[in-house]
């Protein structure tokens, strides 16, 4: 077992193509190191300079905004999906 | 057509024309950009006077081929004067940009417009949308119009009028055991796996959004090519306000209008659902999303408005402000304008006027300022909203006596 991670079409020329990809981590915030290492670039395109999500990045946890939750340090449990949703649409 | 190509509205980044709606780079928004020299050259006040009567009069300024338009008649709505509504705010010259008057009752006809004429143009098969109720109803109708197969998705607690009059074009309706924004998230997800799908506010909101510059366009026109002083404009994804900044400017730079002449722009929020206006408020650049929004007016429940730190600079900027209004308010808002200049808006357009009541007592927007307000919605879609709000009046026997015993009574 271990979270899946949902990769945008922006993202995919990270991952070779792939739409998901799995790694083991406890919180949303070790996700993205995970997938640094794995896929190296990843930490660059969802967090800003100051190491914060940035803005137009948004990141779920199956059903959850992580906005709404503790943010980066948002636990993730095997199972669980990591969504990487960018600038939802409006109106 | 004079687009140049597409840019990120927030790191620059540049790409060509195609059905892309976030920067690779950075996530933000894309945005349309055209050689404004050629376009110049193209448009004047007779080429556009001798346009159609609706937004493709302004074709040189928008992204997609007008001779394969699809095309209800939206936009090109009156701008009106109103003279009771400004005594009743303390206001000088008043203007309200009719937008009821749009072939489904909303300003999203606009968009939508333009959305599927440009998706007809990339070779997409079927017209879906997210929606708080009006842009399921232009999506649904504009794809009839062209031939388009067409799937809205909406959260399960909109009005009933704004669901009926999706399906009865057609439509698949889905609604969503959620908020607008669920549903928005859904539909982000479902890009990636139905390719021919022209989500016109979500893969074409590059182009769905540029419809929205045609109400400064038209405002401009109106006003015989001159420029308001102040625009007060409803905030929900925030692409309307930041589109009318970007249709006057560039009004300016085509020589339409005097380089630079930008009016103030204020946004309308409810206070159910006002990321946008606490933002404003606390002087942070960049707004809190609001998880559940509670406010009459659905139309404008966003919580997480896509351009809505776009919305605070542009304000900013032309030194607008964003403020919010009660339920209570908005309700009131919509009884004066109908009560006073004969326009029945929903809940939307209460939410402008309540607004622009409390912004013209605080002095922020002033007597002696030339003043348009949006009014973006029918209030027909919305009537069970206001009808609770207003008298009831038991039946009366149709003779002459009991009804001028009434009437006398009420003058009383």
């Amino acid at each position: 077992m271990a979270v899946t991670v949902r990769i945008p079409t922006q993202l995919r020329t990270l991952t070779g193509g792939a739409n998901r990809v799995e790694v083991s981590a406890g919180t949303v915030g070790e996700v993205i190191q995970a997938l640094e290492t794995s896929h190296p670039g990843f930490a660059e395109r969802l967090l800003d300079d100051h190491g914060h999500v940035r803005r137009y990045v948004n990141l779920f946890v199956d059903d959850d905004d992580i906005r709404f939750e503790d943010g980066l340090a948002t636990p993730i449990k095997d199972g669980q999906t990591l969504s990487v949703v960018p600038a939802v649409a409006g109106g | 057509m004079f687009v140049e190509g597409l840019r990120c509205t927030d790191c620059a980044a540049a790409y060509a024309a195609e059905a892309l709606h976030v920067c690779d780079r950075c996530f933000a928004p894309l945005e349309v950009a055209y050689d404004l020299e050629a376009a110049a050259r193209a448009i004047s006040p007779e080429s556009v006077a001798a346009g159609p009567a609706s937004l493709w009069r302004y074709s040189a300024l928008l992204p997609a081929d007008p001779r394969g338009r699809v095309d209800l008649g939206a936009g090109f709505t009156p701008l009106i004067r109103a003279d009771r509504l400004a005594s009743e705010l303390g206001l000088g010259e008043l203007w309200l940009k009719n937008d009821t008057m749009n072939p489904t009752g909303s300003f999203k006809d606009r968009v939508v417009s333009v959305a599927l004429t440009k998706a007809r143009e990339l070779g997409f098969k079927v017209a879906a949308c997210s929606s708080t109720g009006n842009l399921a109803n232009a999506v649904a109708a504009h794809a009839a119009r062209a031939g388009m197969r067409a799937v809205v998705f909406i959260p399960e607690d909109l009005e009933p009028v704004k669901i009926a009059a999706t399906g009865v074009y057609g439509a698949t309706v889905v609604r969503l055991d959620g908020t607008y924004d669920d549903a928005a998230r859904l539909c982000s997800e479902l890009i990636e796996e139905l390719d021919d799908w022209a989500f016109v506010n979500n893969n074409l909101r590059t182009y769905y959004s540029e419809g929205s510059k045609t109400l400064a366009f038209e405002i401009a026109e109106q006003l015989d090519w001159s420029v308001p002083d102040h625009v007060v404009v409803p905030v929900a994804s925030g692409s309307q306000l930041t589109k009318i900044h970007k249709g006057f400017k560039e009004l300016g730079s085509v020589g339409l209008l005097e380089e630079g002449s930008i009016p103030r722009l204020s946004g309308a929020q409810a206070a159910g659902c006002n990321p946008v206006a606490a933002a404003f408020e606390s002087g942070v650049d960049s707004f809190t999303p609001v998880r559940r929004p509670d406010t009459i007016a659905k139309s404008l429940a966003i919580g997480n408005p896509t351009d809505g730190d776009r919305v605070l600079s542009s304000v900013r900027s032309t030194g607008g402000a964003v403020d919010d209004v009660s339920d209570a308010g908005i309700l009131e808002g919509i009884r004066l304008l109908a009560r006073t200049e004969g326009i029945f808006a929903e809940t939307a357009g209460g939410v402008t006027i309540g607004v622009l009541a409390k912004l013209a007592a605080q002095g922020i927007v002033r007597r002696d300022e030339r003043v348009v307000a949006i009014i973006s919605g029918n209030g027909l879609k919305t009537v069970e909203t206001v009808a609770p709000a207003l008298p009831r009046t038991d039946p009366v026997k149709p003779s002459l006596d009991a009804v001028l015993a009434l009437l006398t009574e009420g003058a009383n």
